[in-house]
């Protein structure tokens, strides 16, 4: 099954499930606030953070929702996110909208969510807010990487290292930049930051399957280009083969440019603020 | 003598981190009037004002047209008093001017028609019918405010309160903001820091000071007595020789 | 700014800004897997493509050199994985990678610039995307660019207080979290701003749309054109006409 389609389908109940949920727990005289919040990511992403020799990056902010406003509410703040980049600033191809939506504003959320609902209310909380920001931006980078490779697009050896060190590199930074933004809130008022919600069973469940999803994802990207091949030949067993080569050529193509926005986004630092600012 | 529009006895409010905001406030508008709230910053006015639609609730009775404000009674009064806030952009919440000015209609439960009908009304009443497809980010400070005006126009209140309207706004648009609040039949209420535009419009004014009302009069007489002239004003006249 | 000239070409008046959102949305989504699973003699058919997009957008009035030029900042952004996958001896998915990518983004640019946001939200909802969803967008929307604006005064006020110079990382980690702390708080304080003008001006916890959409008969036949078009296109060129 053509992968993008896959994501968007996979995205629509996915995406159902954490407005649902979002709806019990914010009634609709809180949807201005999580408009404005999600504002306010647009806004924080161009703030231009620190990492040392001479770069800097941003906040992607997924995990940092999900601390400040509930997992189910973030994602949906995410998927907003999402939905106006591609609109408005033309930020990847609108149908790869259901795979960012999935990598980023649901695993994404929930991945960087995990470790805050389980150590968050103890002495490891900044320990545990660091690992949920790196989580966040680790699980998804890895989720689109192997979807990319699911695709069938070329991915030289190096290449792959290449993007796997830039995840490592820009997962820690999340990391870092969430802790960093979490103490400033602490000092400003003690409860911008919610205790972690009450059901964590439920949550580290769909967390635990987003991590497992992640490592799938790692599995594949290790064991490329053969694993490719081998899905592959799976894959076009029921299926006429020219139409699977057809299909894949075009998919990948779309699978790209989200991928290439979803790696890119995270170091086209100041062209990309500088863009969307200016005149 | 006909009942007042406002009737407040007693009223006290301690904020979560308890500061006292308000010690004991009496106060009432009557039909027709147009009240200045004078008085530093901190000093409980605008706390005072957002009881009175029942956004804030303390000890004490507040009663607007003759209803309790509590429960059940909050949606009638919140459609007798219109609350103008000091940052507009905040009060221009929808994407499109005649959304934003219709959104009161509606809740009130009338039909988008009748809703849209009533906007295009208040609109016209502030001068701002031409703007009704804009988004509000587009518009200027004094637009804004003009537009946040026909929003509670809209839904044909008696009592119009405005917390300090004329910040953000260049003196044009303060002659403006002047002319078309004396031209509303509503009892008005301004909070304001602007002694000027404050004796232009009202007939009546309080000071307040740490919670309670310290004194009523005129806005001449209690400008003199508070000096709450605009100091700046003062020392301009020494320099420049008056 | 990008969002400014959008929005004023969105609020244009042509019979193209006045077709229900609904239709404009349909005939995107299909235009978009046509477009992306094309494969056969894609210059070709990329170019008439092309063609019906420049004449949509000559209908449309908008400002056709503008419009196409705007599309293309997509290509930024791809032109990065299109290089890598001609270096890596595949020339025909570099090609294909930038032709889909542009025409794609053209033509959501098309769409955007010829319908207002929020009628295209209230579009989508009446086609079935959940309400709850399209109103925060609608939120995040209108206050974009007012927080937008509040970070680059920040932005501004820390230059000229020599931030950015050479001073200890960890000093300006600090900075950066505290300006991004403090864009939380003031987007949180204005987020409660206006919940209490909402219930100032009586709502009861519904928001009530005002204009009903009516779709009428060039709708419909803006949408069937729409759809059939593209399609027409292809499959004429991939039986070789």
């Amino acid at each position: 099954m053509p992968v993008w389609a896959t994501l968007d389908a996979a995205a629509a109940p996915a995406a159902a499930v954490a407005i649902r949920r979002a709806r019990s727990t914010f009634d609709p005289a809180r949807i201005p606030a999580l408009g404005v919040m999600g504002a306010f990511v647009f806004a924080a992403q161009m703030i231009n953070f620190p990492v040392g020799a001479g770069t800097s990056s941003h906040l992607v902010g997924g995990a940092l929702l999900a601390y400040t406003l509930g997992p189910a509410a973030a994602s949906v703040v995410m998927i907003a996110v999402l939905a106006i980049q591609a609109l408005v600033f033309q930020d990847g191809g609108l149908l790869a909208l259901g795979a960012n939506i999935v990598n980023m504003a649901i695993i994404g959320v929930l991945a960087g969510y995990l470790p805050f609902a389980i150590w968050g209310s103890g002495g490891r909380r900044r320990a545990a807010i660091f690992a949920g920001g790196a989580l966040s931006v680790a699980a998804s980078a890895v989720l689109a990487l192997s979807e990319l490779l699911l695709s069938r697009v070329p991915m030289p050896r190096p290449m792959l290292a290449i993007s796997l060190a830039i995840f490592a590199a820009s997962a820690l930074i999340e990391g870092a930049i969430t802790l960093a933004v979490v103490e400033a809130l602490d000092a400003m008022q003690p409860n911008f930051v919610r205790k972690p919600a009450e059901r964590p069973l439920a949550l580290a469940a769909l967390a635990v399957t987003a991590v497992l999803l992640g490592a799938v994802g790692v599995l594949f990207a290790s064991t490329a280009p053969d694993g490719i091949e081998h899905l592959t030949r799976i894959q076009a067993a029921g299926l006429p083969e020219r139409w699977l080569g057809k299909t894949a050529a075009g998919l990948g193509g779309l699978a790209l440019i989200y991928a290439v926005c979803l790696v890119i986004g995270r170091f086209a630092v100041r062209s990309r603020a500088a863009a969307g600012r200016s005149a | 003598m006909t009942a007042p529009l406002i009737e407040v006895r007693g009223l006290r409010f301690r904020y979560e981190d308890g500061a006292e905001a308000l010690r004991g406030v009496d106060f009432h508008l009557e039909a027709g009037e147009t009240v200045a709230l004078l008085g530093p910053n901190g000093s409980g006015k605008t706390t005072f004002v957002l009881h009175l639609n029942g956004l804030l609730s303390g000890e004490g009775s507040v009663t607007v047209c003759g209803l309790p404000v509590e429960g059940r009674n909050l949606a009638a009064v919140r459609r007798k008093i219109g609350l103008v806030f000091q940052d507009a952009e905040s009060q221009l919440f929808m994407p499109t001017v005649l959304e934003d000015v219709a959104f009161g209609p509606l809740n009130a439960g009338a039909s988008p028609e009748e809703a849209a009908r009533r906007a295009h009304a208040a609109l016209d009443t502030v001068g701002m019918a031409a703007a009704a497809g804009k988004a509000p980010y587009h518009l200027s400070a004094g637009e804004k405010k003009r537009v946040a005006i026909a929003g509670i126009l809209a839904m044909d209140p008696e009592i119009l309160v405005l917390d300090e309207p004329t910040t953000f706004l260049d003196p044009p648009g303060q002659r403006a903001l002047a002319g078309l609040l004396e031209g509303l039949p509503q009892a008005k209420i301004l909070v304001t820091h602007d002694v000027p535009f404050a004796r232009a419009l009202a007939t009546r004014a309080v000071f307040f000071e740490q919670g309670r009302i310290a004194a009523e009069g005129g806005v001449a007489e209690l400008a003199r007595r508070f000096q709450w002239e605009l100091p700046v004003k003062e020392q301009a006249e020494r320099r420049c020789g008056g | 700014m990008h969002h400014v000239i959008l929005e004023r070409w969105s609020r244009g008046r042509s019979p193209l800004h006045r077709r229900d959102p609904r239709f404009k949305a349909v005939a995107l989504l299909v235009f978009l897997v046509v477009v992306a699973t094309a494969g056969q003699r894609l210059p070709l058919v990329a170019a008439v493509w092309f063609l019906l997009l420049c004449g949509t957008a000559v209908a449309a009035r908008l400002p056709l050199a503008a419009a196409a030029a705007r599309a293309g900042i997509v290509l930024s952004f791809t032109a990065v994985f299109a290089g890598i996958s001609w270096l890596a001896g595949d020339p025909a998915r570099a090609l294909s990678l930038i032709l889909k990518s542009y025409l794609s983004a053209f033509a959501v640019l098309l769409l955007v610039s010829t319908t207002p946001m929020s009628g295209l939200l209230h579009g989508l909802e009446r086609l079935g995307a959940p309400r709850f969803l399209l109103m925060v967008a609608q939120f995040l929307y209108r206050y974009l660019f007012v927080i937008s604006e509040k970070a680059q005064h920040m932005h501004r006020a820390a230059l000229s207080r020599g931030f950015g110079g050479s001073r200890r990382r960890s000093g300006r980690m600090e900075a950066a979290a505290g300006a991004v702390a403090t864009l939380f708080a003031k987007s949180y304080g204005r987020a409660e701003g206006i919940h209490r003008a909402m219930l100032a001006r009586g709502f009861n916890g519904q928001f009530q749309p005002l204009e009903p959409l009516r779709a009428g008969a060039a709708d419909w036949a803006f949408g069937a054109a729409a759809v059939l078009a593209p399609i027409a296109v292809r499959v004429a060129i991939e039986r070789g006409a």
